[in-house]
């Protein structure tokens, strides 16, 4: 069963909604809109409107996905892996880690088809997909993931909807009607766990390498070309590593929002925070060995093509980015490591830095290949994003923000069952 | 010379090849403006394109570009609806009606050769050489060698327009290319003058021939160390 002042405590949040949380709501509604109308204009005009050209066809859209993609790493990390190794301490903020997961795959997912230049044609993926192609690979383990941590979030929850069914009978009709459906007569009978357990260990043990498979096919779209800083045997591995990373930053981030905001002092503690930090520690020195591996290697034989791309990396047009992205990888490891900054706000600041890098990352592991192609072109090699491009990724964060919020009320963000049987 | 094939093993109709005698190439880019008056595509893109390459030995040799045609096309392969394809001839070709706009073949392509239509459809203009001339936006479009026209029996307007008469075209199962003044042997002349294949290490198997001889003599010496690319100096602006 529950502990019930667990569960108020938790159930709190969708009983009592304050006016901060409506101008959150409104604000992030109006980032959308924005992005919207942005791509409203893009319909109607054509790629065009965007700082795209035959030579950088590729841009902010294709930044965003890898990024949010990426993001999606995080709950099956933290959920499945943490659970796979029994750590206790992981309950309390499982749940929001497979929220993370939910939204950021539905951001992510649309990024690339906003980049299409016909998206009233996208049903030929299904009509006339060719498996060979690196983009349907993209496009089946991307919905597979989908189902998959839909699956995998909505199983933990359903003894937590039973219990909103049970507790919560003065919120509004819509709300009791699914917590009513969702449920599916959830009684807490031994027969019902047995079963909902088994569920669960199936698809932790599932959703594991099919989020693999995610980043790999997405570095996959690169790697699988002609182009110097793209074809790379490291690229699957590179991107899962950095997806891991991106993940848990952003899980640290909006751990830190709702503790804050909902006053979930008790339950997210400061040992969250700490393991989290150290676990994002050692995947951050992952990455960086793995970046290592990637420019030395290329770095060291520098053939004409890879140098082209190297050196705008290393000391030309996008070294500020380069060199930006590899401080604010470096950065976190001292903020994490030394015990004076190890606080919760340290780890937070050094999640955000983390987050900012690893976009900035994907952007530069896009955009200078693209600007060195194998034939040297006499187009403008120079990329920048118009305002549409910026107000439609503005849209994409205030959407994958709005869609938290927006469940952050219809389910409870921590796992009342989970956590009262560990308290128990 | 071996018959060209495609992947499935089928003998093509004709194997529509394209020689480019790089001696005699001035870089004018007259080529280029014929394709455009042919095509009518976006300003700026060059479906036959003239690449200007300062080789090892310091001189500046042009390389005109048309689509390769290759015949293990990367472009082929990596399209995710199968709107790029091999024709009956081997011409590598894109369903307009099907290409979704992902841009993945731009990516593929390592000669360049592939543009996209960022905007709604140009007014037509120019003579059509049996195509429809129209470019839809949001896909994307190369040069097809004009098939029709070779179908016919004519040149694709940048050859004709060669005012050095650089550009033959012809067909690898009959073994003869022409460029409109004289016909030419193919095999004989690829055998007896020095010629390569751009890139062609990676294995894409392209239809375009370059011949090179004592003045594009550095073109060869880039094309042998090819793995390592020069930077560019672009001809025409």
């Amino acid at each position: 069963m529950y502990r019930r002042e667990v569960a108020e405590d938790i159930l709190r949040p969708l009983r009592v909604t304050t006016w901060r949380y409506y101008v959150l709501i409104a604000f992030l509604l109006l980032g959308v809109l924005f992005g919207a109308y942005a791509y409203y204009i893009q319909i109607t005009s054509g790629l065009i409107v965007t700082g795209l050209r035959d030579n950088i066809f590729w841009g902010l859209y294709i930044t965003n996905f890898v990024f949010f993609i990426g993001i999606s790493h995080a709950g099956t990390l933290i959920s499945a892996v943490l659970r796979l190794a029994r750590a206790e301490w992981r309950k309390p903020v499982t749940r929001m880690a497979e929220y993370i997961t939910v939204m950021a795959l539905f951001v992510g997912g649309l990024q690339p088809l906003i980049d299409l230049g016909r998206i009233d044609r996208i049903l030929n993926i299904l009509f006339y997909g060719r498996i060979q192609s690196p983009i349907v690979w993209d496009f089946i383990s991307i919905t597979t993931y989908l189902v998959g941590s839909m699956t995998y979030l909505y199983l933990p929850l359903i003894p937590d909807l039973a219990i909103c069914r049970d507790l919560l009978g003065d919120v509004s009709g819509f709300k009791r009607w699914i917590y009513e459906k969702l449920s599916m007569n959830w009684r807490w009978g031994d027969g019902q766990r047995a079963v909902l357990g088994k569920a669960i260990a199936i698809m932790t043990v599932l959703i594991v390498p099919i989020m693999i498979t995610v980043h790999t096919v997405v570095s996959w779209i690169f790697a699988m070309t002609f182009r110097a800083g793209w074809r790379s045997t490291i690229f699957g591995i590179y991107f899962v590593v950095g997806a891991l990373l991106s993940g848990l930053a952003t899980v640290i981030t909006f751990m830190a929002i709702v503790r804050k905001a909902y006053r979930f002092e008790k339950y997210i503690r400061y040992e969250h925070f700490k393991y989290f930090g150290y676990l994002l520690l050692a995947v951050d020195l992952f990455y960086i060995y793995l970046m290592i591996n990637e420019y030395q290697v290329s770095g060291y034989l520098w053939s004409r093509h890879e140098a082209a791309v190297l050196s705008s990396l290393y000391g030309g047009k996008y070294a500020i980015y380069f060199w930006a992205t590899v401080f604010m990888l470096v950065a976190p490891i001292f903020i994490i490591a030394i015990p004076r900054t190890r606080t919760i706000n340290g780890i937070l600041v050094a999640s955000i830095i983390v987050n900012i890098s690893m976009w900035l990352k994907r952007y530069v592991i896009i955009v200078p290949t693209l600007a060195n192609p194998p034939m040297p072109s006499s187009f403008i090699m120079i990329y920048t994003p118009s305002w549409i491009e910026a107000a439609i990724t503005i849209g994409s964060f205030c959407g994958f923000g709005l869609l938290i919020a927006i469940f952050s009320k219809l389910f409870p963000l921590i796992s009342i069952w989970e956590v009262s049987e560990s308290e128990e | 010379m071996e018959n060209a094939r495609d992947n499935s093993g089928i003998k093509w109709r004709y194997d529509w090849v394209m020689v480019i005698d790089l001696e005699k190439c001035e870089g004018c880019g007259l080529c280029e403006e014929a394709c455009i008056a042919a095509h009518n595509p976006l300003p700026g893109q060059k479906w036959m394109k003239v690449y200007a390459f300062e080789t090892p030995t310091g001189d500046i040799s042009p390389l005109p570009r048309p689509c390769m045609q290759c015949q293990k096309a990367p472009c082929v392969s990596i399209c995710p609806v199968g709107a790029n394809y091999y024709n009956q001839d081997g011409i590598v070709l894109i369903d307009k009606d099907r290409c979704i706009g992902c841009r993945m073949c731009m990516a593929a392509c390592p000669y360049g050769a592939r543009y996209f239509n960022w905007r709604a459809p140009l007014p037509k203009k120019g003579e059509s050489h049996g195509l429809e001339n129209i470019h839809p936006v949001g896909v994307v479009e190369k040069c097809m060698f004009c098939y029709p026209a070779l179908e016919k029996g004519d040149l694709p307007p940048c050859a004709k327009a060669c005012p050095m008469k650089a550009i033959y075209l012809g067909d690898r199962n009959q073994d003869i290319v022409t460029n409109g003044e004289e016909t030419l042997k193919l095999s004989k002349l690829l055998s007896e003058r020095d010629s390569f294949r751009l890139f062609e290490e990676l294995g894409t198997e392209p239809k375009v021939y370059y011949l090179t001889g004592e003045r594009s003599r550095g073109c060869l010496e880039w094309r042998k160390a090819s793995r390592f690319l020069p930077p560019s100096y672009p001809l025409s602006p």
